[in-house]
């Protein structure tokens, strides 16, 4: 499923990054690039430990053992199970 | 061997205590400008190594790649390349690296490798990562890496001695030589090679602890809730806002009744003349103008630095995000926006919290629609010489009412700027994405902190200093010149330049319902709003210091009519009218065009306000 889907509480394993169809206005090698950075990479442990208030946008995820910030719609590129 | 002026870089990830460890290297010998042409800001500063070696030292921008994807971004990487003109190629790269959280600087350091920069790895804050229980085999991880690799505790005394020592011995006999440049922006699967390798050697060399940091998890837990967390934004910000506000009120006031006082001396010990008036009101007060806003400046700085320390400020735009959003705002622009309304030239200089320059640029350009504390005094004049003190549906007193309406009109109208900057300036430029690391919580260093407020000070008594006292000197200048003639019965500013360019623009101001009386006050007005109450009591020929204040308000209320009023508290809303705030734009967008803008739309907004409520007042018969 899509991190960008998942509830607070939600921890998986990340599978692979699918930028298309995510909706952020990034182009995807962008988007792709900058989720790289901040260390979302096959096998990295993702879980979700805040929401914002509105619509539960953005979300803190912890990515192995580094918290980092997001909004939803750039969440939607991480592919977790 | 001649001992020659080495160049040293700091490049690292946000977060990893590059900022401390810069601090703690080169203590208060620090240079803070900007890069020529571009709002980034430019940190350098020397320190001598052990064995007397002189080094130079400059902070980068930090950055997870050397992509480049922002202003700050492009600086780090074309001074690694030495690409940039004017700026020294550095000699040996500090790569710091936070030790809690390897994987993104290792990265990093695997890139840098490429531009065949002599590199070293500083694993700072290890005194965190040993007491959280990360065990590094640093000679194993510096073979692995090829690079040295040095341990550091920015914060500690004596915590940069190897660091120190390390940069003696790349830096002696064989002097660091630099390889071939063969780095080229990574591709995505580049990138993703690269990560791995560096999971590879961390795999490798380093010990990791199953637990995460307890603290920052129990904080969170009350600091990041949807309800709690915003409840407690807004306690932090009410705090800061009383502080601006209040706090510095009484420092404020003495500083300039200081200003005031000297001026009296000079008054007092100098013949009547040009000399006279011109220190007293040209050098001593525009001296003052500049002074004044210290307290405010120092205390928005120490809120701010605090915050960013401690690591709250990412929680604070992660809170903000999406409700900023809405008007096309960062989620980081809310701590200078509010800082605004003490004063804009504070909440201006704040918004350096905020990375991305367009971002960064649309809230400098709303900043001074935020009511400031310098346009009470205008108001309260106006009001309490033209509305009446009474009730309006049994409880609500109307001079209140109007003034929160005045403050309303201010954010409103800010709101609504940013949204149409938004969407005609930059439709086609690319939104930056929110993402960002939430750092684990650190205790804020005194040390820092203050170095941190010194340099702010210094950068606005140095730079904003000069531009606001030439343009106080020039104000003055048109308010003296030419002198009256012998036996003059008027006030003496009805025969200057202000009042020869106060009527030649009455005309464009009578449809605002504006008099000659008005135009030639707004122009004192423009070292700082509340200068325009003594300024009006001036042409009115009102003798007298605060106290005039009341006396004021009467005789306007006898010569306005109440849609004049109305028009001019309208118009006080968006007056661009600030000169000061005009300089701090100018310095921190480094261009005069910003400034310009800022100045060009503030009039548009103002003309249009006051042209629509006086015409309207006119029309319900308050002629």
């Amino acid at each position: 499923m899509r991190l960008g889907l998942a509830r607070r509480g939600y921890s998986g394993v990340i599978q692979r990054l699918s930028t298309k169809g995510a909706g952020s206005a990034l182009p995807d090698a962008e988007l792709e690039s900058r989720l790289i950075e901040l260390g979302f990479v096959e096998g990295a442990k993702v879980e979700i430990l805040h929401e914002g208030i509105v619509s539960r946008d953005p979300i803190a995820v912890r990515v192995d053992n580094v918290t980092i910030a997001v909004r939803r719609r750039e969440a939607m590129a991480v592919i977790v199970a | 061997m001649e001992a020659r002026l080495m160049h040293l870089a700091l490049v690292g990830t946000p977060n990893s205590g590059k900022t401390a460890l810069f601090n703690a290297l080169t203590g208060s010998r620090q240079k803070v400008a900007n890069y020529p042409g571009v709002t980034v800001e430019r940190k350098e500063g020397s320190f001598v190594t052990p064995h007397g070696r002189q080094v130079s030292l400059v902070d980068l921008p930090g950055t997870y790649s050397l992509r480049g994807r922002s202003p700050d971004e492009e600086i780090t990487r074309d001074i690694v390349l030495g690409r940039t003109r004017g700026e020294a190629v550095p000699d040996l790269v500090l790569c710091v690296a936070d030790s809690t959280n390897l994987r993104l600087t290792i990265r990093l350091l695997l890139e840098l490798k490429n531009t065949g920069r002599p590199i070293a790895l500083v694993l700072n804050m290890f005194d965190i990562a040993t007491r959280r229980g990360v065990t590094v085999d640093v000679p194993r991880l510096s073979e692995a890496l090829g690079v040295p690799v040095v341990t550091s505790i920015a914060v500690r005394k004596g915590g940069t001695a190897d660091l120190l020592h390390l940069t003696d011995q790349i830096l002696s006999g064989t002097r660091p030589v630099s390889g071939e440049n063969r780095w080229r922006p990574l591709t995505v699967a580049e990138l993703r090679a690269t990560q791995r390798e560096a999971d590879r050697i961390i795999a490798a060399t380093v010990g990791l602890p199953t637990q995460p940091d307890t603290w920052t998890a129990r904080i969170d837990a009350v600091v990041l809730h949807p309800v709690g967390g915003l409840a407690i934004l807004l306690l932090i910000l009410f705090v800061m806002f009383q502080a601006v506000f209040a706090w510095t009120q009484p420092l404020m006031e003495l500083l300039s009744s200081a200003f005031d006082g000297l001026g009296q001396l000079v008054h007092d010990l100098l013949p009547a003349g040009l000399l006279q008036s011109f220190l007293q009101n040209g050098v001593i007060s525009g001296v003052g103008t500049v002074i004044v806003f210290l307290p405010q400046i120092i205390i928005v700085f120490l809120f701010i630095l605090l915050l960013e320390d401690f690591g709250y400020m990412a929680r604070a735009a992660f809170l903000m995000d999406r409700i900023m959003g809405g008007a096309g705002l960062h989620g980081r622009a809310f701590i200078p926006l509010l800082s605004s309304f003490a004063c804009a030239i504070p909440g201006i200089m704040a918004t350096r919290v905020i990375d991305n320059r367009r971002d960064r640029l649309t809230t400098i350009l709303i900043a001074p629609l935020m009511t400031c504390s310098a346009r009470i005094p205008v108001y309260t004049l106006i009001i309490s010489a033209f509305i009446p003190e009474r009730e309006v549906w049994g409880w609500i007193n109307l001079r209140g009412l109007v003034m929160f309406g005045l403050y309303a009109a201010g954010i409103a109208s800010a709101l609504g700027l940013s949204f149409l900057v938004k969407f005609f300036m930059w439709r086609d430029y690319q939104p930056a994405p929110f993402m960002l690391e939430l750092p684990d919580y650190k205790m804020p260093r005194v040390h820092s902190v203050a170095i941190g407020i010194l340099n702010r000070a210094k950068m606005f008594l140095k730079r904003a200093g000069t531009t606001i006292f030439a343009m106080m000197v020039l104000i003055w200048f048109l308010a003296s010149f030419p002198q009256p003639p012998a036996g003059a019965q008027d006030p003496a500013i009805n025969y200057s330049l202000a009042a020869i360019i106060g009527k030649a623009v009455a005309p464009l101001l009578a449809p605002v319902g504006f008099n000659w009386q008005i135009a030639v006050a707004l122009i004192p007005g423009m070292a700082a709003r509340e200068v325009a109450v003594a300024a009006l009591g001036t042409v009115y020929a009102i003798e007298g210091g605060k106290e005039a204040a009341a006396q004021i308000g009467q005789v306007l209320a006898t010569k306005w009519s109440i849609a004049t009023a109305l028009s001019l508290l309208v118009w006080y809303i968006f007056a661009p009218q600030c000169a000061s705030t005009l300089a701090v734009i100018r310095r921190e967008t480094g261009s005069w065009k910003w400034m310009a803008l800022t100045f060009v739309y503030m009039l548009v907004l103002a003309y249009s306000a006051s042209l629509a409520t006086y015409n309207i007042a006119l029309a319900l018969g308050a002629g």
